[in-house]
């Protein structure tokens, strides 16, 4: 019997940590199609932001209530975790809470601390039900949030409820095991939490008891296998790619834009032709901007995996408070969609096969694009470092640059720059006239 | 400046002006507070005149690259040329593109916008607010633009030049590094907003109504154009004044 298990469980893992490393190698080369940036830079800097940021989620506490319900899931998710390590080595020997006789006193008292945290995380995670489907807060009930990204929030936070209850029925049960005096079941002194719920199993068989103390065990172990294979395809991939994409963060000011390289050197060469580099007939020009997700940075991509569509950028956006279409976490989201599109397209062909679309006019909408202020309102509201900003900018580029795509007022303020040196179609003489004013 | 080389003299300070405060009508008479200012503490300082072009913020918030390093190769060449150490600004976006997009191109200033060389002529006793300024027992509320706030992280020293006046600061709810936008930015200022429930200057200048102020401090001249006309569209435009922070110490000098 306990063989059985042991292999089964060993079977189960094995599936388990091979799809998901599958899977994180597939999410790798995604992130990789975008074009190269280093990003290397700093790292004292860096390493001081991802534990600010993640670690510390300094951004959360701008706003305080989610804050802390967020951090008391978080905490409990991963302090629960350590004994995600006894469960696997009991799993893998067929031993039943092999460190209780280990860490005697200690044990029941680290079992109990990760049982009231247990506790906590359901009651956050009910509480973040709540403000999702009753209190229906405005940032996580938006349009762009229709069909799966809801189903994925919802089914998220039921996921992490079900396997806390799991664990501490699980603990209940194997309690009351332990007053049958029941064979395999150690001793230990009563949990905090889970020795007050022994009393639904009041009257049961050691029989009964063993089954329903086996199925939790199984089912919340199952469970987390299965949870850490949805990750890759859910929002909730920001517990870990939090942690790098804070790393990556821009290190400089938000208001500098990204420098193109390529038209510093086009307008260099134009205007001092003796710089210029003898042509060489193989260069293909480069992108403008960015069309397609291959056009963007991979940190650009690594933003798009981290999003967890909590929406703070949009609800503090200036044009999507007054109604326009943009939305920053629609960005976010769309351009991991089509980063997952042209993945697909890679497994099935080998390799990106023209599908005859792109995130430009296919996913995010001219009109969109033109609705952005670049008040980087999005960027510094992101508690995980990401820069919808950066994205936009790379499509209105492509849009000007590649399409001529510009509303006449722009067009016409462009030729007012090129030929009057200001905006607005005033003479260049008169540039110093507001002294006789 | 041309006069200044040709006597071969240097200014402490080139005063951008910017094109907003060359020549919208609004603009220059911040553009005019601000060298009162300097005149009056005797800072010797020279604008560039007729050779002063865009900086190229506004192309290249649109998305026109090209257009953007075109005007930053002339105006670096033109700076280089005359040697040009220290720049100061009215206007945010220019600061913006000084301070962070030039180096990169070769344009390396000391730039200041003209909030923070305010606050440091106030520190240094150089200029002294006419019995607290002539805004006394005013409610005031300040505006963070984008590019001076959020973009750069300069919340203080505006604030600092405000508390010089004998006045009551009242903040507005989004304020700081989570001040909303005035709408003008990302080259919105050239052309009609897309399609929305309202406007976004509209939105913001009810935010600044809400507090009861009845003078709403600007940093930037595209804000300060922007809140003027929310503040018309709240009928307020009576008992309320958008000014920038030049003008009103310029005011109480």
């Amino acid at each position: 019997m306990h063989i059985a298990q042991q292999i089964l469980f060993i079977i189960c893992a094995v599936i388990a940590v091979y799809f998901f490393a599958k899977k994180v190698k597939e999410m790798r080369r995604n992130v990789l199609l975008g074009r190269d940036e280093d990003l290397s830079d700093n790292k004292d800097q860096r390493w001081r932001n991802m534990v600010l940021l993640a670690l510390g989620q300094k951004k959360m506490f701008k706003k305080p209530i989610p804050a802390l319900l967020h951090l008391v899931v978080y905490a409990g998710f991963i302090i629960i975790n350590i004994e995600m390590l006894e469960i696997f080595i009991d799993g893998v020997t067929g031993a039943h809470r092999i460190f209780a006789p280990v860490l005697g006193g200690l044990y029941s008292f680290l079992i109990g601390f990760f049982e009231v945290l247990a506790a906590l995380v359901l009651l956050g995670c009910v509480v973040f039900l709540i403000r999702r489907n009753v209190l229906k807060v405005g940032r996580l009930n938006m349009p762009e949030l229709n069909g799966w990204p809801r189903n994925d929030a919802n089914l998220i936070l039921i996921t992490e409820v079900v396997l806390m209850s799991l664990f501490l029925i699980m603990n209940a049960a194997d309690l009351s095991l332990q007053q049958l005096g029941a064979e395999h079941y150690t001793a230990t002194e009563p949990f905090w939490v889970s020795s007050h719920l022994t009393g639904m199993f009041s009257g049961m068989s050691a029989a009964t008891l063993v089954g329903i103390e086996r199925t939790s065990w199984w089912l919340h172990i199952l469970g987390i296998f299965l949870f850490l294979n949805y990750l890759p395809y859910s929002k909730h991939l920001h517990v870990i790619l939090a942690f790098p994409n804070a790393f990556y963060a821009k290190l400089v000011p938000q208001g500098e834009a990204r420098n193109m390289k390529e038209i510093q050197n086009e307008v260099l060469y134009m205007m001092e032709p003796d710089k210029a580099p003898a042509a060489t007939a193989d260069a293909t020009p480069p992108r403008f901007g960015a069309k397609d997700i291959m056009d963007l940075s991979w940190k650009n991509l690594l933003d798009a995996y981290s999003c967890t569509e909590c929406g703070r950028c949009t609800s503090s956006c200036p044009a999507n408070l007054t109604g326009k279409k943009l939305s920053p976490r629609k960005i976010m989201m769309d351009t991991r969609d089509r980063m997952e599109e042209v993945g697909r397209n890679i497994n099935e062909n080998g390799e990106f096969k023209d599908d005859g679309k792109s995130l430009l006019h296919g996913y995010i909408s001219v009109e969109e694009l033109r609705a952005c202020t670049t008040c980087q309102a999005c960027v510094e509201a992101c508690p995980v470092s990401i820069d919808p900003l950066d994205i936009i900018m790379q499509l209105r580029r492509n849009l000007i640059m590649e399409e001529s795509n510009a509303p006449g007022e722009w067009n016409l303020m462009f030729g007012n720059v090129e030929n009057n040196m200001a905006p607005w179609k005033f003479s260049p003489d008169d540039r110093d006239a507001w002294i006789n004013g | 400046m041309a006069e200044y080389a040709a006597n071969g003299e240097m200014p402490e300070v080139l005063f951008w002006v910017g094109c907003a405060g060359s020549f919208d009508q609004r603009a220059q008479r911040i553009t005019r507070a601000f060298t009162q200012i300097l005149d009056k503490v005797g800072v010797k300082f020279a604008i560039l005149g007729k050779e002063e072009m865009c900086t190229g913020d506004p192309a290249r918030r649109a998305g026109n690259e090209f257009l953007f390093q075109m005007m930053a190769y002339n105006n670096i060449n033109t700076l280089n040329a005359y040697g040009i150490k220290k720049v100061v600004t009215i206007c945010p976006h220019c600061f913006n593109v000084f301070k962070n997009e030039y180096p990169r191109l070769g344009g390396n200033y000391e730039v200041m916008h003209h909030t923070t060389f305010l606050q440091q002529l106030i520190n240094e006793g150089k200029v002294v607010l006419k019995d607290g300024g002539a805004f006394k027992g005013k409610k005031i509320t300040y505006h963070d633009s984008c590019y001076l706030g959020r973009g750069n992280g300069i919340y203080e020293a505006p604030r600092e030049v405000l508390q010089a006046f004998d006045t009551e600061l009242v903040e507005m709810k989004r304020c700081r590094s989570n001040g909303m936008c005035c709408g003008a930015g990302g080259a919105q200022m050239f052309k009609e907003e897309e399609q929305g429930t309202t406007r976004i200057n509209f939105d913001r200048a009810e935010q600044a109504l809400e507090t009861g102020a009845t003078i709403i401090a600007a940093n930037c001249p595209f804000c300060t154009t922007m809140l003027t006309d929310g503040v018309k569209n709240k009928e307020k435009e009576d008992s309320v004044k958008v000014l920038d922070i030049a003008e009103m110490v310029a005011m109480s000098l």
